[in-house]
């Protein structure tokens, strides 16, 4: 009972922190002036949001059920390489197109 | 507790995708839009990973895996095609 207790306070606090994190990326994307500050919210605190929930996925299906489930790992670290590279290319696209008007 | 926790967190993303479909259609420029998309794509693969936590399965993590290449994929030939579209180069 102890034990299931604590993976659940885990499970709950990894999940609402990379909930939270996303609502805030959201909100950046949402209410930010200009589209240089608006590319700094998403690229940063929805990638940390979403790892944070994977890693909450991966302790709830690693302790409930057979043994130690990576899986999760896979797309988390596959979202932390892939998001700098968009925002990249979504920043240079940008400036393009303010460079040519 | 973590069926409440999960509610809130399913709330939270429900309304990050709001956010993000709104940008999505009121976005100024083009850029606005494939910024929105990839986001939205990110929020999904959050949506999935909370769905296979609420139903206690884990059918859906190549959904997810499937979702996170496709979504990258996605934006970067649409920042290509940004790149290389115009013919006055």
């Amino acid at each position: 009972m102890m034990d299931a207790t604590l993976s659940e306070i885990v499970v709950s606090v990894l999940l609402l922190v990379g909930a939270g994190f996303a609502l805030v990326g959201s909100i950046g994307l949402a209410r930010m002036p200009d589209f240089f500050t608006r590319l700094h919210a998403p690229t940063k605190a929805t990638t940390l949001g979403v790892g944070g929930i994977v890693v909450a996925s991966l302790v709830f299906h690693s302790t409930r059920g057979a043994g130690l489930s990576l899986k999760e790992l896979a797309i988390s670290l596959f979202l932390f390489i892939t998001a700098p590279l968009a925002g990249h290319l979504l920043g240079k696209a940008a400036l393009r197109n303010t460079r040519k008007d | 507790m973590l069926s409440i926790v999960s509610q809130i967190a399913l709330a939270a993303i429900g309304i990050a995708f709001l956010l993000n479909l709104w940008r999505l259609v009121k976005g100024p420029d083009a850029t606005d839009r494939i910024l929105a998309l990839d986001t939205m794509t990110i929020n999904a693969i959050a949506l999935i990973m909370l769905l296979g936590i609420v139903l206690g399965t884990t059918v859906y993590f190549e959904a997810a895996l499937i979702l996170a290449m496709m979504g990258f994929v996605g934006t970067v030939a649409l920042c290509k095609f940004l790149l290389g579209g115009d013919i006055i180069e």
